[in-house]
């Protein structure tokens, strides 16, 4: 009865005070608006006031360099890659009715995409007649697709448990599973649709090319550097692959040129001979990896555009990262914001519960 | 003190009513297709695949669940912070299911780890990657679901009649007021920003960096109508007086977030110069829907004689309502294409009964509390 009488004065005592609180609303609103146009106003997204600078490459970061003129899609790396990593069979969606084996193991690996089961795969393009190998008209063309160790990786800006790490030195980006909570972040971050997970495994792990960190371990190859017969993938320093890369661009169809094989500076793996050929097909002057989203450490020349061989092609030049920890940096520098409003929620409802509980 | 014991009451009333046994049923069959899903991986369950590494477990039940959930926030703020005390019969309620929305995204997320068992990895230092939005939102969700928990005490304590520690508990409960508007603030508009680092796979009708500011004022509208939308059905099915005088304050307070949504986010598309997007580019259409549901929400809230009408009201709250979860949905799942295609996904139909099992849970333990806690404000005899 009296509480229902306190709360009807309430209400009408409050009805002036209601007006000036909806008028600091829509003030407050207003100013948070034109706050908030002035900063994505005076921050297109290039130049932008909220990105974190990138990162650079360690100076002695690892990659391979993919050569698509060169691949003759033998898919050597496909089989080497499993063998080496211990990954089993993969069959793709077509084979599944025949290629069931003895029971329900597979007898023949053709996987066409990357997957939890496959960490690298030699996809082709073609179109119209097929006939001309490394022509975008009427041709075909081979791709490798494998992690390409971003300078600035997304997947490790994302992972809240330091799954995935990048080495400092080798730049080389690693999964730990024992570490992983299966939150698949990375799968749906990766710029390039690398990380993949086990969705038919109760126990399934995130997996993904760490670009065989235990052959170079023994100074070994990795395997699909270590097999290809042609130098189509082929292992160094990012420096030196940059330097290849930019060498092969600017070769003239009809050039007669040398291309080496397996270490590019031919010391993991021991010394092998590379072999002359013809430059066959223009290449593009664009290396894939240079510069997309920060640069990688795995890059790619080709004769076909990139966007023909379906690689993310729209991309900046700052890995995502940059932006989304900037802003979080921004909000969050060293917890200062977070602390000062808690402050003031905390004086504020400290001084109003003491008002409720003394009604 | 005993005046304060009396202010709310539980609804008592059968338990075991048609929609409870019906949530109960839901619950169940979800709980089969869980068996499915922890024993033969998440295909089992789901159409989740690579491509599509988050669907509707993670889109609806985690980041629209959460939104669901705001309704706590939203009233500890107006009535707590901003001291606005004709709130205060909406607090309880509202923290009740703000409890449920959090506690059973949590689950969700459980539901949705691809290796659960190691999920505590979050909460332990020597694992943590700060520069991760997700670990940010992860600690900030876990935290805050304790604080409600402690929020909700009360409740409890009244019930069974613990009154030494509910009056010590009452002297420190400003300190989980307090934080229990600063943790959805910040994980609110953090699972905004959560998709900056998918870049040019989300459509540029989306991709902002103002996405954590558009998350942060869905959040908050979704919380009021929330409140409104619970209060009007609350009305109706328990037999109740309406409370529409406070409602008509709250849709005032509706009207100025969502019309700021609305103006923002042609202001942010304008600057970007993406609003030619909304002619006819891939995805325009999810974009309208979402702008007419937003408008027609906001439009009907114009005129304050409807702001006292509870038809209009609540019809104004479904809308807005809608128009948040279409925004948060097309900002996960609707807008998002794959680094490399091609790549589909729709929701398998045990993926959706899990969804459905997840909020019918919610809906039963509401149902449950609410009769046999004191959560409801006590209904006087003069207001009828
Ligand atoms: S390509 Fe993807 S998985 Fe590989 S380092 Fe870059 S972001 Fe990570
Ligand atoms: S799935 Fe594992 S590795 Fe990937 S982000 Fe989540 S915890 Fe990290
Ligand atoms: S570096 Fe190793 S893991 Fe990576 S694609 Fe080559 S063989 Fe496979």
């Amino acid at each position: 009865m009296s509480k229902n009488m306190m709360s009807k004065n309430k209400t009408s005592g409050a009805s002036v005070s209601r007006r000036g609180f909806l008028r600091n609303a829509v003030k407050g609103s207003a100013a948070a608006a034109a706050a908030a146009c002035t900063t994505v106003v005076a921050a297109p997204p290039e130049a932008n006031a909220l990105q974190r600078p990138p990162k650079p490459l360690p100076p002695d970061a690892v990659g391979l360099l993919y050569d698509s003129t060169l691949c003759i899609g033998c898919k050597a790396c496909v089989t080497a890659c499993k063998e080496v990593n211990h990954m089993p069979p993969d069959v793709g969606a077509a084979q599944q009715g025949w290629n069931a084996g003895g029971g329900d193991k597979p007898i023949y690996d053709s996987p066409v995409e990357l997957s939890a089961k496959t960490l690298n795969v030699i996809k082709a393009y073609s179109h119209g007649t097929g006939a001309t190998k490394d022509a975008a008209e009427n041709g075909f063309a081979f791709i490798k697709r494998q992690c390409l160790h971003c300078a600035d990786p997304s997947c490790v800006s994302v992972c809240p448990v330091s799954a995935m790490t990048k080495d400092a030195k080798t730049g080389i980006v690693n999964h730990d599973p024992s570490a992983c909570i299966g939150c698949r972040y990375c799968v749906l971050s990766c710029p390039f649709g690398v990380p993949k997970y086990d969705y038919n495994d109760a126990f399934g792990e995130i997996k993904k090319c760490q670009l065989c960190k235990q052959q170079l371990a023994k100074n070994e190859l990795p395997g699909c550097a270590d097999v290809c017969p042609t130098g189509a993938t082929l292992f160094g320093r990012t420096e030196d692959l940059k330097a290849e890369a930019k060498r092969r661009t600017a070769l003239k169809v009809g050039e007669y040129t040398h291309y080496p094989r397996g270490d590019i500076a031919g010391k993991v793996g021991g010394p092998r001979s590379g072999h002359e050929k013809l430059v066959e097909a223009a290449y593009q002057t664009h290396i894939y990896g240079e510069k997309e989203l920060g640069g990688t450490q795995c890059l790619a020349v080709s004769a076909v555009p990139f966007d023909k061989l379906n690689l993310p092609t729209n991309v900046p030049e700052n890995g995502y990262p940059t932006l989304s920890e900037g802003i979080q940096h921004t909000l969050y520098a060293g917890m200062i914001a977070p602390a000062t409003v808690f402050a003031g929620l905390a004086y504020l409802a400290h001084r109003n519960t003491k008002n409720h509980t003394d009604e | 003190m005993s005046s304060q014991a009396h202010e709310h009451q539980p609804l008592g009333g059968r338990v075991l009513t048609l929609p409870f046994l019906i949530c109960a049923a839901l619950v169940a069959v979800a709980g089969v297709i869980l068996f499915q899903r922890y024993t033969q991986g998440l295909a089992a369950a789901s159409n989740l695949n690579d491509g599509y590494p988050w669907g509707i477990w993670v889109a609806i039940d985690v980041v629209i669940g959460s939104a669901f959930g705001c309704a706590g926030y939203v009233i500890a703020l107006l009535c707590y912070i901003l001291n606005r005390g004709e709130y205060h019969p909406l607090v309880r309620p509202a923290v009740l299911a703000s409890l449920f929305g959090y506690g059973l995204a949590g689950l969700a997320v459980l539901v949705d780890l691809g290796r659960y068992w190691n999920f505590y990895h979050m909460m332990l230092p020597w694992y943590a990657q700060p520069n991760s939005v997700m670990l940010e939102v992860g600690l900030c969700v876990a935290t805050y679901t304790l604080v409600l928990v402690v929020e909700f005490a009360p409740a409890f304590l009244e019930r069974f009649g613990i009154e030494g520690l509910r009056a010590k508990l009452n002297r420190v409960l400003w300190v989980f007021i307090a934080l229990g508007v600063l943790l959805p603030t910040m994980h609110q508009s953090s699972l905004g920003t959560m998709m900056v680092i998918v870049g040019h796979k989300l459509s540029p009708l989306w991709q902002s960096q103002m996405l954590p500011v558009f998350f942060l004022l869905t959040a908050i509208l979704m919380g009021f109508a929330i409140v409104v939308w619970e209060s009007v059905m609350a009305s109706l099915n328990f037999r109740r007086p309406m409370e529409t005088p406070v409602l008509s304050k709250l849709a005032g307070l509706m009207l100025v977030v969502a019309s700021l949504f609305v103006v923002l986010r042609f202001v942010d598309l304008i600057v970007r110069g993406q609003i030619g997007q909304i002619f006819g580019g891939p995805q325009s259409g999810w974009f309208v829907a979402e702008m007419v549901l937003m408008i027609s929400g906001l439009a009907l809230l114009i005129p304050k004689a409807n702001r006292n009408r509870s038809r209009a009201l609540f019809l104004s709250a479904s809308l807005l309502l809608a128009a948040g979860i279409l925004y948060r949905l097309n900002v996960y799942l609707i807008g998002f294409t794959p680094a490399v295609g091609p790549w589909h996904y729709f929701p398998s139909v045990k993926e959706i009964m899990v969804t459905v099992g997840v909020f019918a849970l919610e809906i039963a333990l509401y149902l449950l509390f609410v009769k046999k806690l004191p959560v409801m404000h006590a209904v006087h005899p003069e207001h009828g």
